[in-house]
């Protein structure tokens, strides 16, 4: 699999998912936000956490009309897979390749802590080497992941199995304690926790690796 | 000429910012503060002759998230 992982000015996982893509046998390129193009043959792009421009304006606004979005957009309009992280998640709505938005967390702090998700859906290549209902522990680490959107989209996500990931103990105020979604084709996810912060065992746990190793095998197969 | 930008969260969008606000002033002994929205002021110093349509297209496009923003312009 051939992966490509954007850096924008304040980027902070950019080296983390990286790392976590590597490990998991990707050949793996850094492209920076002023690029104009991805790298050719790619099967997924990566957007990193962060706090891109500085989260001036919104998090993520800046970010999602940097040259590269305008790339990571047609790749994804060309059937292409794209996993967005933290304040890669942020930039996904802002560009509207995911819907919602993230909002300030409804206890005003920034939250940096390991949590547990309840793997909502198999159904796409990010999650399909967990079980139904697995308990997985992530961290997190953001002041603006509290995931909202009108009643008829979240009618929508829930009644087309779009939702990836939930919390089980809700830290932000997250609508339907959602912190993954999927878009309609299944091949973009936006999620606030950080799988590629739990790839070694040193860091405190691997429930991340699934991810990263199970996006393998689907996209080499694809 | 001059154009200010408001731009709010929507009605019926949960505002935590102003709910801290609120329960602030409270606290400060100001009662009857029934409700607090915090939003944005953004100036912008354009050409003459920019019409409000432009400036709209830029408050879709960037300075406003219509998810869950309203925005209001005035031209000065």
């Amino acid at each position: 699999m051939r992966a490509a992982v954007v850096v924008f000015p304040g980027s902070n996982c950019d080296r983390d998912m990286a790392v976590a893509l590597k490990a998991a046998g990707a050949d793996v390129q850094m492209v920076w936000h002023k690029d104009a193009a991805l790298p050719e043959g790619l099967d997924l792009v990566a957007i990193p956490g962060g706090f891109s421009f500085g989260d001036y304006l919104r998090c993520g606004a800046i970010a999602a009309q940097s040259p590269i979005c305008q790339a990571v957009v047609a790749h994804v309009h060309r059937g292409g897979y794209a996993l967005g992280v933290c304040n890669g998640f942020q930039v996904l709505t802002e560009t509207g390749l995911l819907p919602g938005a993230l909002m300030r967390n409804a206890g005003l702090k920034f939250i940096c802590k390991d949590v547990d998700l309840r793997v909502a859906t198999t159904d796409s290549a990010f999650t399909h080497a967990y079980h139904a209902g697995d308990i997985v522990k992530f961290p997190v680490a953001h002041h603006d992941g509290n995931y909202t959107t009108d009643a008829e989209t979240l009618a929508k996500l829930q009644a087309e199995d779009r939702i990836a990931f939930t919390y089980v103990s809700n830290p932000n105020g997250s609508l339907a304690d959602i912190a993954g979604v999927l878009s309609d084709n299944r091949r973009v996810l936006g999620m606030m926790p950080h799988p590629e912060r739990a790839v070694d065992a040193g860091h405190g746990g691997t429930d991340g690796q699934a991810l990263f190793r199970g996006l393998l095998g689907q996209l080499t197969q694809a | 000429m001059k154009a200010r930008v408001h731009v709010m969260l929507k009605n019926g969008v949960l505002d935590p910012q102003g709910a801290a606000v609120q329960h602030a002033l409270g606290a400060l002994g100001f009662s009857g503060v029934e409700a607090v929205r915090q939003g944005k002021v953004i100036e912008l110093d354009l050409a003459d002759g920019t019409s409000e349509a432009t400036i709209a297209q830029m408050c879709d496009k960037l300075l406003a998230n219509t998810v869950i923003e309203s925005y209001k312009i005035e031209v000065l």
